[in-house]
């Protein structure tokens, strides 16, 4: 009896964790970025669209999962090239993925990107990673991998 | 004093890309014609309109109709379009010079569309995205960076635009005006560099 409430409810827990992406001003997410926190922060500029994009988001799903001193935040950019959200919550609940995924609903990219980062071209995929305690942040313009995530975090520490 | 000062240059590290004011290295590339293009070739221009874009990036999808028309209203005007296609074809497999050439066909292409296989040309541009616009403006015999980044203000409405960069930067040139908004950024697809 015992066994089968804890089936009944592991399966509510597993479902209960797929998400609806959270849509965002710039001013939130600047929140997001700019906030003193004690953990590290790590967030990801992304696509549906985009290829290797997909492609790297193993890497903040692993990161997030293994370290409990950092939080990821998925922010997709989905929104600049369609105008229906969607899109983004299909793919988060077809994924699983489990880190925050935002989606920012923001006009006039050349005012925001630099409001983002000034070393950001707009081209994705690209990831800061902030050091929530001193503010201390790196800036990663292109498409990371295995291991990468881990020494940048290492470098704002 | 000229002495120092090219003693200073020469040690000074080699810093790719191109700003606004710089000039601009002559390049020759293929088109999908199967003929060579050289910026060279443009003496008789008052400027080029040269645009990093590629087959596959949503990015270059939403703007096509937009670069077709910024050549077909530029183009007799003096400042035409030359498109240089940057990405690797290894990692990005629809942007093979045979993919190139049967986009050009179907578009209908009226400009180059250059290969840029070895990606020293992207790489000298400093080009980051597709599409990345540099607009150059004749000097004498040189072509320098007048304009440097994103088409206008809005990749998924052509109607929705409220800034057309690239045409005002145009327009500005032509009236012998200087260009107001020399340096401007939108979304876009990385470019797909050899061994990313």
């Amino acid at each position: 009896m015992n066994r089968f409430l804890a089936i009944i409810l592991l399966a509510a827990a597993l479902t209960a964790q797929a998400q609806q992406a959270e849509v965002v001003t710039l001013e939130q997410l600047q929140e997001l970025i700019e906030s003193r926190t004690d953990h590290i922060k790590v967030i990801n500029f992304w696509a549906t669209w985009c290829a290797p994009c997909i492609k790297e988001l193993p890497l903040f799903e692993k990161l997030g999962y293994e370290r409990s001193d950092v939080k990821v935040t998925l922010v997709s950019m989905d929104l600049d090239l369609d105008p229906n959200p969607e899109k983004v919550n299909k793919f988060v609940a077809r994924k699983k993925l489990q880190s925050k995924v935002l989606i920012l609903d923001e006009t006039d990219p050349n005012s925001y990107i630099n409001q983002i980062d000034k070393n950001w071209s707009g081209a994705l995929p690209a990831t800061i990673i902030i050091n929530g305690k001193t503010g201390q942040r790196k800036f990663v313009g292109k498409e990371l991998h295995e291991g990468e995530l881990e020494k940048l975090i290492a470098e704002v520490l | 004093m000229a002495a120092c000062l090219l003693l200073m240059v020469a040690a000074s590290p080699v810093r790719l890309g191109y700003e606004v004011g710089d000039t601009v290295a002559d390049f020759k590339l293929k088109n999908t014609n199967g003929k060579m293009v050289a910026l060279a070739d443009y003496q008789d221009a008052k400027g080029v309109i040269v645009i990093f874009d590629c087959n596959t990036c949503p990015y270059s999808k939403a703007y096509n109709s937009r670069i077709i028309a910024l050549n077909a209203k530029y183009a007799s005007k003096g400042f035409p379009v030359i498109a240089i296609q940057p990405n690797d074809p290894e990692i990005s497999p629809g942007d093979s010079y045979d993919e190139m050439v049967r986009n050009a066909k179907d578009k209908s292409y009226s400009f180059p569309y250059l290969f840029d296989e070895s990606q020293s040309v992207a790489k000298s541009f400093g080009a980051t995205n597709t599409p990345h616009v540099f607009l150059l403006k004749k000097d004498g015999a040189a072509f320098k960076v007048s304009y440097i980044g994103a088409i206008d203000n809005n990749s998924k409405s052509e109607s929705a635009v409220t800034k057309k960069y690239v045409e005002d930067a145009v327009d500005a040139l032509l009236d012998g005006k200087e260009v107001t908004s020399t340096k401007t950024k939108a979304l876009g697809c990385t470019i797909k560099w050899k061994n990313a």
